[in-house]
């Protein structure tokens, strides 16, 4: 079989024009499976890195909208295998015009010195380091944020509060790196409660508690440990695993899983079919020259190998366009503006690879066989009679 | 002179197997178009028929969900007797005092618990929602823990039927009966009386907002005026159905998404409609040798040839059309970052959609169509009758 690899080749390409459009259909039509499987993969699929693993994030258990009480911290600091706990509150309200969603950022009160604690991974310059610890009013922002917004290390910027009935002005002392890629603004929350007025209850309130435990064997032991305390509390929590924790919120965009599939299907349907008709036109238009190879001696077998390896080579190469332009496309996806969940881990990883290819080199195979077969069965007779 | 129509048609008859497949693949573009159009759609019917262009909300300044808002009794005092507002025919201000919290609810179809809305208000609120209907059971009534739940929530939770109770804040809650808003986003709402529910949440003094009916439109723009030309009050008025409106956002992510998704698989089509094309015009280069002899222009032939990829484009377009109808009308939820709740609500397959679906099917057959239809068209007479 090997020795007709050339001639598989030149076949391949003979009709360059319909040879080419369809290695850009099957391409378009992979390249979003690509794009489709990685995103599955990155919200359902990838494992926690290892800092990830051990970071755990305590809400109310109603909601996140609840507030738990201050007084929670201390109470789970003290929780043996607790390494660190920072309280973590979303702190919503207005920057300039909030029409604009340009000027829509997350923005968390966490305790500077705990929250380091909590997060060792965060990489910063040590004079930043050191004025967001000590200043009270500092404020530190990833790069991406800071050019988004045009902030310069000094500049002032200013929130007004919504859920707190406060506005805050803070003094951007520099620049950290997430390497989970969260893209946040994050201030002290000692000049929050200050800010409030004494006796307003939001002065003794957190969002979240980040936690941040000894081990991975502890974790769960934590996780029960922390939920357990609370449990007949007023304000009951809900402990999770920062991954579960960021999987609730892709679940807010509705059925993702099942909308994910249903396209997939779709889209590999449609590339069986785009395949499937290619072959079929150019089976079609050949079936004389199977006659010829018969003629010639080449076996139904043979000439059923020649047809089906070129339908894989077409979708193979198809396949292998369809993946480039989706690692393309995804390093745009991920540099955009637009993050509605966790996408800093998507990528056109080797598994991707294997697949996708191993279904364009499939697709290819079953789409390629009926027509294939039609013709490696036509008698020679037959086939040099027909003018295709 | 135009060829006539009869012989695309025809030919797109003649040739079967290969229109069908070209045709099924545009089918699952358009589908896959419209599946997520209509997510939107119903998702937009939801927030549009929420909310009375009379009424306005009074929300904290700055604060653009009732979530993030608060309210004191003394601020509805303030407002209740602000001139332009409608009086009933007790002679009482149409004012609402309203409290919003969001609630978890165990459900089947997640283990982490559904957040749905929660809506404690005045019995003189229930009045002011004309759109609500008691499809089974009765309101709740004032001063008992009895709630009133919408269809959306009854048909998703098994716990939430008239007769049964659920458990929030401090307790038992008695379902007492099921209404119906319409297509409204209230069918994602359980509503109760605003005192039992703030002492339960332990938020008697922090409400939430303030819906107000004015007595004509006039009035609708002089309380939103009155309200920012107070700065004492901090309160800031917006129309009821533009709240809504803004709401529609949430559907964002899914329908870029979508759109996205959408536009790879069209491209992917279009060059399959393209290869269908140009076989389409080698296999009848005779034909269109003939129909030059007859005295057809190269301006018809282009034509005959686009208006065949159009047409095969638009047969796929039916197809999709038929293929997203059963969707139609299945209930689905999407999560708002604006109530930190899921609304419920049905996919609708308007015509406008189907209309969108169609347009967005003929691009690609005009799309795929227009090369080969150039390349049938500067065919010469001669090479093209001897073409076998």
């Amino acid at each position: 079989m090997l020795r007709f690899i050339p001639l598989i080749f030149k076949n391949s390409f003979r009709n360059r024009r319909r040879s080419i459009l369809t290695v850009l259909s099957m391409g378009a039509s992979l390249c979003l499976l690509g794009i489709l499987f990685s995103l599955y993969q990155s919200l359902f699929l990838s494992e926690p890195s290892q800092a990830q693993a051990l970071r755990l994030i305590t809400r109310h258990r109603v909601s996140l909208t609840n507030f738990l009480p201050a007084a929670y911290e201390a109470k789970i600091r003290a929780i043996p295998g607790v390494k660190d706990v920072t309280s973590w509150t979303w702190f919503g309200g207005v920057y300039k015009d909030n029409r604009d969603p340009n000027n829509f950022f997350a923005r968390f009160a966490v305790e500077p010195d705990h929250y380091f604690g909590v997060r060792p991974d965060v990489k910063l310059d040590a004079d930043v380091r050191q004025a967001f610890l000590t200043e009270r009013t500092a404020a530190i922002t990833t790069a991406k944020l800071a050019k988004q917004l045009k902030w310069k290390v000094g500049d002032r910027v200013t929130l007004i509060g919504d859920i707190f009935p406060v506005t805050l002005e803070f003094k951007m002392v520099g620049l950290f790196d997430d390497p989970e890629g969260n893209d946040s603004f994050l201030f002290n929350r000692e000049y929050l409660r200050e800010a409030l007025p004494t006796g307003s209850k939001f002065r003794d309130v957190a969002g979240t508690y980040y936690i941040l435990g000894e081990s991975v064997d502890a974790m769960p032991r934590i996780t029960r440990a922390v939920d357990e305390m609370f449990d007949n509390a007023p304000q009951p929590t809900k402990t999770e695993s920062e991954k579960q924790f960021q999987l609730a919120f892709a679940s807010f965009l509705g059925n993702l899983k099942l909308f994910l599939a249903a396209i997939c299907a779709a889209v590999t349907f449609t590339i069986l079919l785009v395949s499937g008709n290619t072959m079929a036109m150019s089976v079609r238009e050949r079936v004389r020259e199977v006659g010829i190879l018969k003629t010639l001696g080449f076996t139904s077998g043979e000439v059923l190998g020649i047809i089906l390896g070129e339908a894989s080579i077409i979708s193979l190469v198809g396949g292998v366009v369809g993946l480039l332009l989706a690692t393309v496309l995804v390093g745009l996806l991920k540099s955009g503006p637009m993050q509605f969940a966790n996408l800093s881990q998507m990528s056109i990883s080797p598994a991707i690879w294997g697949i996708c290819t191993s279904v364009s080199l499939l697709i290819g195979l079953f789409s390629a066989f009926i027509p294939a077969q039609g013709a490696s069965r036509t008698s020679i007779l037959d086939a040099l009679r027909s003018n295709g | 002179m135009a060829i006539p129509l009869s012989y695309n048609f025809r030919n797109l008859m003649v040739r079967k197997t290969t229109t069908l497949m070209t045709a099924l693949g545009v089918a699952l573009t358009v589908a896959v178009l419209l599946a997520v159009l209509a997510l939107v759609s119903g998702l937009e019917t939801a927030f549009a028929e929420t909310g009375n262009p009379l009424q306005i909300l009074v929300l904290r300044k700055g604060a653009n969900a009732e979530l993030s808002s608060g309210m004191s009794r003394q601020n509805f005092q303030d407002i209740k007797f602000k001139p332009g507002i409608a009086k009933n025919s007790a002679g009482e201000p149409l004012a609402s005092l309203e409290m919003v919290t969001v609630i978890n609810l165990q459900s089947v179809d997640s283990i982490n618990g559904i957040n749905v809305t929660l809506r404690g208000l005045l019995p003189i609120g229930l009045t002011m929602r004309n759109e609500l209907k008691l499809q089974s059971g009765r309101w709740f009534e004032a001063g008992k823990r009895e709630i009133t739940v919408g269809k959306g929530i009854a048909k998703r939770f098994p716990d939430a039927q008239v007769g049964k109770q659920l458990k929030f804040g401090k307790g038992q809650w008695t379902v007492v009966g099921v209404f119906d808003a319409g297509g409204s986003a209230t069918n994602s709402e359980i509503l109760g009386d605003l005192n039992q529910i703030s002492s339960d949440f332990d938020r008697s003094e922090g409400l939430s907002s303030v819906l107000v009916r004015a007595q004509d439109r006039g009035s609708v723009t002089a309380i939103i005026n009155a309200m920012a030309d107070d700065p004492r009050l901090g309160l800031e008025g917006l129309s009821e159905v533009d709240y809504y409106k803004a709401q529609t956002s949430s559907g964002a992510p899914i329908k870029y998404l979508g759109i996205f998704i959408a536009i790879v698989m069209a491209v992917g089509s279009s060059f399959a409609a393209m290869n269908t094309m140009y076989a389409a015009v080698s296999r009848r280069a005779k034909e269109i040798g003939t129909l030059r002899v007859l005295g057809f222009s190269q301006g018809s032939i282009l034509l005959s040839f686009f208006i065949e990829s159009v047409a095969l484009s638009l047969l796929g377009g039916l197809i999709g059309c038929l293929l997203a109808l059963p969707l139609n009308g299945i209930t689905t939820g999407i999560g708002s970052f604006v109530t930190f709740s899921e609304i419920s609500f049905p996919f609708t397959v308007t015509p406008k959609v189907m209309m969108y679906g169609m347009a967005f099917a003929a691009f690609m057959g005009a799309a795929g169509g227009l090369l080969p239809a150039q390349s049938a068209a500067k065919k010469e007479i001669l090479t093209a009758l001897r073409e076998v």
